[in-house]
C-alpha cells in the first residue's frame, strides 16, 4: 500500500488530474479524502508544504515550479485546483481569460540581493557592476526576473547595462538561482527574501534601498472545472486567515496589503 | 489470432510514440516555423545545439571506442562493475547528472580546487554543455560499440594477429573497421540524446543565450510565453534528430539502430 501510494505521488505531476490515486491506501484514515492538487510558484514551496500537512480538507499535492510554466499549462488545459502565483499578473490575466476564479492577494514579499554565504565578492549592489561578477537571474518570463528587471530598470542606464552584462544564466525558476548560488556557481542572484531564508544560513541576504523595492504581491485563485472547488475554496481561506497563513508567516513573507 | 494481437500491439505503439511528435508539426504552420528561425535567440540555440553535440560525440567516439574494445574483448577482475559503471548514466535522472556534475567540478565541488587552479572553467560556460553531454549520452556510444565488437568474429581477430599485426594494427584495421556499423549505430544514439540533453544542462551549465542556452532550453524558456516558437524550435529538433537516423541507415544497416549482431 506504501508502494501504491508514493507511486501515486510520483506520478501525480505528470497527471494532474488523475482520480482514484489513494483509494487503496486503506485503513490509514487518511484515504477517504479527497485529493487537492496545488500548482505553485516555486518560492512557495517550503511553506506551502508545511500548510498541506495541517491542511483538513483534502489530501494536498504539490506542483512547484515557475508561475509561468504553470499558468502556460492550465491555458493548455492542465486542471489543477489550485493556482498560487509569485505575482498578481498572471492570475489575473488567467481569470480575464475565464481560466480561473477572481484571484485574491494572500502574501508579500521582498525581492534580494543574495550571495553564497562564505563569499566576500560582492557587497553592495554596485559590485555587480564590476566585470567578471557572475549574475544568476530568473529568466524574464517568471516573476521572479521580471521583478529583477524591474529593479534594474530603476538604476542608471550605465550601470543597468553593466549588471545585465554579468548575467550568465536565466533561470526558469527562483529555485534555480538558489541552486547557482549553493554550490557557489554564481557570485550573487535577485532571489525572494523568504529563499534566503529556506537554505539555512548557506546564502546570505544584501538588502535592496527601499527605492528599488518592487511590489511582491502573489495572487491565488481556484481553477475553474477543477475537480474540488470546495477543497480549494477552503485551502485559500486558510491562507487569509489560519493555518496556512501561519506556515506562510513562519516561512518569512509579509502580509499582503 | 495471435498475428492480429501482435498487429494490434504495434498499432498502438506506432500511434502513442508517433501521435505528440505529429502534433507538433500539425499544430505549426510552415510559416510560423521559417518566422521563428528569424528569432535570432532561436537560430543561436539550434547553431550552440549542433556545436556542442558535435564535439561531445567527437570526445565520446575518439575515448569510448579503444575503452569499449578493451571491455569487449578482455577478461579482467572489476570487468562486470566497469560496465555497469558505464551504463548508468543511462538510468540516472539528467537534473541528478547536473547535480553530480557540481558536486565534482563546480567551483565547490570535489575536484574545483584544482580546476580553477589550471584555469578551467565548466559552469556557465559551453564547455560545461559539452562535458554534461558527454556524461549523458555516452553509455548510449560505449554500449553499442561493446555489443559490437563483441559480435565481431574471434577467428578474424586471432588470424590478424597471427599474420603478425600488432594490437593496435589489429583495432584500427579490423576491429574498428569490422564493427562499423554497430558503432555508427551507437554514434547516432548518442548524438541524438545530446542534442535533447535539458536538465542536466541546465543544472550544470545554466542557460545563457549564445553559451548555453542549447535547443532544449530555448524551448523550454518559449513554453512560457511563445508556445508558437517553442513548438517551431520543437519541430526544427525533431527533423534533425530524424535527419541523423536516416542519415546512418545504410551505414548502420537493415537493422537499423540497437542491432546487437551490427
Amino acid at each position: 500500500m506504501r508502494a501504491s501510494r508514493s507511486l501515486c505521488a510520483a506520478l501525480a505531476p505528470l497527471a494532474l488530474a488523475t482520480a482514484g490515486c489513494g483509494g487503496g491506501g486503506g485503513g490509514s484514515g487518511r484515504s477517504a479524502k479527497p485529493q487537492l492538487t496545488v500548482s505553485a510558484a516555486a518560492s512557495l514551496k517550503g511553506a506551502f508544504t508545511t500548510y498541506g500537512q495541517q491542511f483538513g480538507g483534502a489530501e494536498a499535492r504539490f506542483s512547484f515550479a515557475g508561475s509561468d510554466e504553470l499558468a502556460a499549462q492550465i491555458r493548455k488545459g492542465v486542471r489543477p485546483d489550485v493556482f498560487a502565483a509569485a505575482n498578481t499578473k498572471l492570475p489575473d490575466q488567467l481569470y480575464h481569460e475565464g481560466k480561473v476564479t477572481k484571484p485574491v492577494v494572500f502574501a508579500g514579499n521582498r525581492l534580494v540581493l543574495a550571495v553564497p554565504a562564505e563569499s566576500s565578492k560582492i557587497s553592495t549592489l554596485r559590485d555587480l557592476t564590476r566585470s567578471g561578477a557572475k549574475l544568476a537571474v530568473g529568466a524574464e518570463s517568471v516573476p521572479v526576473g521580471s521583478y529583477t528587471r524591474d529593479v534594474l530598470a530603476r538604476l542608471p542606464a550605465g550601470e543597468s547595462k553593466a549588471i545585465l552584462a554579468n548575467v550568465r544564466s536565466n533561470e526558469p525558476d527562483v529555485k534555480g538561482v538558489i541552486g547557482k548560488l549553493t554550490q557557489g556557481a554564481a557570485d550573487a542572484g535577485f532571489v525572494y527574501a523568504t529563499d534566503v531564508v529556506a537554505t539555512e544560513g548557506k546564502v546570505r541576504t544584501i538588502e535592496l534601498p527601499r527605492s528599488l523595492q518592487p511590489r511582491v504581491k502573489y495572487g491565488i485563485a481556484a481553477v475553474k472545472g477543477a475537480k474540488q472547488p470546495k477543497a480549494a475554496k477552503a485551502f485559500i481561506d486558510g491562507l487569509l486567515s489560519g493555518a496556512g497563513l501561519k506556515a506562510m508567516t513562519d516561512a518569512g513573507f509579509e502580509s499582503p496589503k | 489470432m495471435f498475428t492480429a494481437l501482435l498487429v494490434a500491439a504495434l498499432a498502438v505503439v506506432l500511434a502513442f510514440l508517433t501521435l505528440p511528435l505529429l502534433a507538433i508539426f500539425l499544430d505549426v504552420s510552415p510559416r510560423e516555423l521559417v518566422g521563428s528561425l528569424d528569432d535570432p535567440g532561436a537560430t543561436d540555440a539550434l547553431v550552440l545545439s549542433l556545436e556542442v553535440s558535435a564535439i561531445a560525440l567527437v570526445v565520446i567516439v575518439l575515448v569510448g571506442t579503444p575503452a569499449a574494445w578493451l571491455l569487449a574483448t578482455r577478461s579482467f577482475p572489476g570487468r562486470a562493475v566497469a560496465i555497469t559503471l558505464v551504463e548508468l548514466p543511462l538510468v540516472v535522472p539528467p537534473a541528478v547528472a547536473g547535480i553530480g556534475l557540481l558536486a565534482a567540478l563546480g567551483p565547490q565541488g570535489l575536484l574545483g580546487q584544482p580546476l580553477a587552479h589550471a584555469g578551467v572553467e565548466l559552469v556557465f560556460q559551453t564547455a560545461g554543455v559539452v562535458v554534461a553531454l558527454v556524461f549523458v549520452a555516452s553509455p548510449f556510444y560505449v554500449r553499442q560499440a561493446i555489443a559490437a565488437f563483441g559480435a565481431l568474429d574471434p577467428a578474424v581477430i586471432e588470424a590478424s594477429r597471427t599474420l603478425g599485426a600488432g594490437d593496435a594494427r589489429t583495432f584500427a584495421r579490423v576491429a574498428v573497421p569490422g564493427a562499423r556499423s554497430g558503432l555508427v549505430a551507437g554514434a547516432a544514439l548518442a548524438w541524438g540524446r545530446a542534442l535533447g540533453e535539458f536538465g542536466a544542462t541546465l543544472v550544470f551549465a545554466g542557460s545563457l543565450t549564445g553559451v548555453t542556452q542549447t535547443a532544449p532550453l530555448a524551448i523550454y524558456e518559449r513554453f512560457s510565453d511563445d508556445f508558437t516558437g517553442a513548438l517551431a524550435l520543437s519541430a526544427v529538433l525533431v527533423a534533425a534528430s530524424a535527419a541523423i537516423l536516416l542519415a546512418v541507415k545504410p551505414v548502420a544497416g537493415g537493422g537499423v539502430l540497437g542491432d546487437a549482431r551490427a
